[in-house]
């Protein structure tokens, strides 16, 4: 009985690692910083360089931080469903610009939308290395006290806000 | 004067520099230098995951890198840059993950394949030996 068994059991084994592994997105990497205060930051504003974006303007109410570039085609697909989100009131959305240039990226908002409260300009990609950012678009939900609570990658869909963005921003929001 | 220029040609082609992702080399100190290549082979680009940042043009190796020099020329440690890419993009982002609680199945996963594969092969050896030795088993199974 147990030699027939042994394969049987050998083979779900196999079966549950697969279904787990294959799962997954190999392109999503976790990101370590979730939980972890919000890396420390200072960068001029998009719209007015003279003037600073940093943690201390994120500090006091939850908010996004979403990474975007105006060479980052699934931005643009993303942008429509931002400029839902900042109508909404629900939460705010600062801005990071990620290695773009700053005409090209002033036009985008123009053209699109602004859906931001203020954007940070990064220029040489530095301050979104500090935040563990490997690509664009990627959405960070920080809490009042500076927490990173959650990190999306790839473009906010309407059912990735309704999953997994509004439950957890309405969850800190009642948290405060 | 045909040959020279194909021999000019071809040496242009063997020149390390061409195929360098850097246009020069980071450091001129041979030493830091050393520890730059070992670094940047060791931290895998997130955007192309199969490439060390060494060997990849995609922005975040090009921003990897020159923050691997940075750290370098700023006298930090081998394990201080690693720690803070580490920090940032987990484990996932170092081609040997560390030896963890969480990484005894993957570092000993192999050992452990290797000890069961040894286990099944010893005990149907020793089934095998013992069939040829019951002289009336085998007759049994010639008649067949």
């Amino acid at each position: 009985m147990l030699r027939y068994l042994i394969p049987v059991v050998v083979f779900a084994v196999l079966v549950g690692f697969f279904w787990v592994g294959l799962g997954l997105n190999p392109g999503e990497i976790p990101s370590p910083l979730i939980g972890k205060p919000a890396p420390i930051f200072e960068l001029p504003r998009l719209r007015d360089p003279e003037q600073y974006l940093n943690n201390a303007d994120m500090q006091g109410q939850v908010s996004l931080l979403n990474v975007w570039a105006t060479w980052c085609f699934a931005c643009r697909q993303e942008h429509p469903i931002l400029n839902e989100i900042a109508e909404s009131g629900v939460v705010p959305i600062f801005g990071l610009n990620l290695r773009d240039q700053r005409p090209a990226a002033l036009r985008w908002l123009e053209q699109l939308g602004d859906p931001y409260a203020a954007t940070g300009f990064d220029g040489d990609g530095a301050a979104a290395l500090d935040w563990g950012v490997y690509g664009a678009p990627e959405t960070f939900l920080v809490d009042a006290d500076g927490t990173i609570l959650y990190k999306h990658i790839a473009p906010i869909t309407h059912g990735v806000w309704r999953d997994e963005l509004l439950p957890r921003i309405q969850a800190a929001q009642n948290r405060q | 004067m045909i040959v020279r220029g194909l021999l000019v040609l071809l040496l242009i082609g063997f020149s390390a520099s061409l195929f360098a992702i850097d246009r020069e080399p980071a450091f001129t100190d041979p030493a830091l230098q050393a520890r730059y290549d070992r670094l940047t082979e060791e931290i895998r680009c997130l955007e192309c995951q199969n490439q060390p940042i060494a060997d990849s043009n995609a922005s975040i190796a090009r921003d990897l890198r020159r923050k691997v020099k940075e750290m370098i020329a700023a006298g930090k440690t081998d394990q201080e840059v690693l720690d803070y890419v580490v920090a940032r993009y987990g484990d996932f982002v170092l081609y040997r993950p560390p030896l963890a609680p969480r990484t005894w199945l993957l570092w000993g996963g192999p050992f452990l394949f290797l000890i069961i594969g040894l286990l099944v092969a010893v005990s149907v050896i020793f089934k095998k030996s013992r069939l040829v030795d019951d002289e009336d088993e085998l007759e049994v199974e010639e008649t067949d």
